[in-house]
């Protein structure tokens, strides 16, 4: 008797589980099928290539015009430029703190790297637009500091908590013997990190690189105080504005053609997280297993 | 121990969270009056709804989110007035809706309080706004790029601002951003800097310049020689009857008595 309703109780609970997985899946539908089918009407009445490549967006004026290419290219500009500056500076402090640190250090930094995880982003945005904007209008001599520069280095910063916990979990993860056997053979301890620990945490490492696009490039609120707001074609001294917060700006007032513009903006940025993570993915996960399998 | 300790701690804060839970349910709760909209109106509605509660303990909520989400807002039911520092549309009328006159409230143009500039002619205001003249050394200020701070493009300011300085469609901001707050502390962090804002929400911060040798003061945009101004507009549903509250705040924001409280927040009453 018992056992038959063990074996009940069992098949009850993997059903719990299977739903409550189905349940994250079935978001994830919903909001793809939902900004498909709200994307597309305004992009089919403005016509793809006028709306994908035009480099004007008017929205509001007597004669709008919905060109997205400024947005566009911000937001690949911004994302790369912050991954250009956050990854190295990430990865290296990541294997400072995994491997070299003494442990007092170690303690401190990353309680520090915790508490910048939990900063909120309009935090971050409020002291960019306090201390960087002003910062960067006198260093560099400008008329002002709200730049497509101020909105990358607060990106940078933002990514930099999740780049650094995800490699140090990755580093610490690899093999002691890996280590060891390296040394054993005659290499410094720094020719050992970097030739044998990084390449083993390889899909880690890859995989906080992943996370640190994700989040730089669907931010809205930090980069929305400090990067100027105009639909400019980027540079990195202009005002520019992202995809993220070309919808946040107008979405509350919009009707009509323009808000149907809005939600194909947001399908476009959507469509552009799926299209760089399945190709980071590919990439750099693809090179480690070509690693491994040497 | 430590679990019992541990038992009776979450015991205790989940009574504490379950007691301030209840305190929103006091017996006979008064219904709000929920106002949304025009960033500039935040003096006025902030006096308007501290005297109107101290009067009848309604409470009046202001949620700023701009005169044209603030239209939106009241035309989906979201709010219950809807609150516009421009004149409503034909085609916001057209959708049901209609606007009564508040107040008049002047914009004023702002600059850095270090910036030896102090007056501008419209036309000269138009020139900096259209990117003619680009630095301040053509108007009789220092060697320094002119940089144009403007609103986000449904903000009710911005249209009247562009209206009076003829420069629809046609002005190109450095920066657009989402609240005359938000203009005033960029303005007031950079000495090239040229921004619009309402008069009410002015501080010493900022500096605001003649516009054709008439200063933004109350008296000045009363007798209409000031030129920039535009109205505050209550925006309701034509057909749709409000709450009590609201009906009962409506009037009381509409009447006589309000116009001191009005006059208090620095803009001149309709009446």
């Amino acid at each position: 008797m018992t056992k038959i309703k063990k074996q009940a109780f069992e098949r009850v609970i993997h059903g719990i589980f299977l739903i409550l997985g189905l349940v994250t899946v079935g978001c994830v539908l919903l909001i793809t099928v939902y900004l498909i089918i709200a994307g597309i009407p305004a992009i089919a009445e403005i016509g793809l290539s006028e709306f994908l490549f035009g480099t004007e967006w008017k929205s509001t004026s007597a004669e709008p015009k919905f060109g997205i290419l400024p947005f566009i290219l911000t937001s690949v500009y911004g994302t790369a430029g912050a991954i250009v500056l956050g990854v190295p500076v990430g990865f290296m402090a990541a294997v400072y703190l995994a491997k070299v640190a003494p442990k007092k250090v170690k303690f401190a930094v990353e309680a520090a790297v915790n508490l910048l995880a939990g900063i909120p982003s309009v935090v971050y945005g409020l002291v960019g637009m306090m201390v960087l904007v002003p910062g960067i209008k006198q260093i560099f001599n400008l008329a002002d500091g709200a730049s497509l520069l101020a909105s990358i280095i607060v990106l940078a910063i933002m990514i930099l908590p999740s780049i650094i916990k995800v490699s140090i979990t990755s580093l610490e993860a690899v093999p002691k013997e890996y280590e060891e056997a390296s040394l054993a053979l005659g290499a410094t301890k720094i020719e050992t990190y970097f030739k044998v620990s990084v390449p083993a945490a390889k899909s880690g490492i890859a995989t906080a690189v992943v996370l640190g696009v994700g989040r730089a490039i669907g931010e809205a609120m930090a980069v929305m105080m400090v990067s100027g707001n105009a639909p400019n074609m980027p540079s990195i001294f202009e005002s520019v504005r992202f995809l993220t917060t070309a919808v946040a700006s107008e979405m509350a007032y919009s009707q009509g053609l323009q808000r149907q513009a809005l939600f194909s903006i947001a399908l476009v940025l959507f469509l552009f997280i799926m299209l760089i993570n399945a190709s980071l993915n590919f990439f750099l996960k693809g090179k480690s297993r070509e690693g491994k399998n040497k | 121990m430590k679990k019992k300790l541990q038992t009776i701690l979450c015991t205790l804060t989940a009574a504490v969270l379950g007691v301030m839970l209840l305190t929103g349910c006091t017996a006979q709760k008064p219904a709000s009056v929920s106002t949304e909209g025009s960033t500039s109106m935040e003096e006025v509605m902030g006096i308007l709804g501290e005297t109107y509660e101290k009067d009848t303990g309604i409470k009046v909520t202001y949620n700023p989110t701009g005169s044209s989400a603030g239209i939106q807002a009241v035309e989906s039911g979201r709010c219950d007035i809807g609150l516009s520092s421009r004149n409503l549309k034909d085609e916001e009328k057209d959708k049901g809706l209609e606007g009564t006159v508040l107040a008049y409230d002047g914009i004023a143009v702002i600059v850095h309080p270090d910036n030896p500039v102090s007056n501008l002619s419209l036309d000269d205001i138009k020139k900096i706004y259209t990117g003619e003249i680009t630095n301040w050394k053509d108007l009789g200020g220092e060697d320094l790029q002119i940089v144009c701070i403007g609103r986000e493009s449904g903000s009710g300011t911005r249209d009247g601002f562009e209206a009076a300085t003829d420069t629809e469609d046609i002005c190109k901001y450095r920066q657009e951003l989402t609240s005359t707050g938000d203009v005033i502390t960029t303005v007031s962090n950079n000495k090239n800097a040229i921004g619009y804002a309402s008069i009410s929400a002015l501080k010493d911060t900022v500096k605001a310049v003649d516009v054709e040798g008439v200063s933004p003061s109350e008296e000045n945009v009363k007798n209409q020689s000031y030129k920039i101004q535009r109205p505050f507009v209550l925006v309701t549903k034509k057909d749709a009857p409000l709450s009590d509250s609201a009906k009962s705040f409506f009037e009381f924001a509409t009447s006589e008595k309000a116009s001191e409280c009005i006059s208090m927040a620095g803009v001149v009453p309709a009446k």
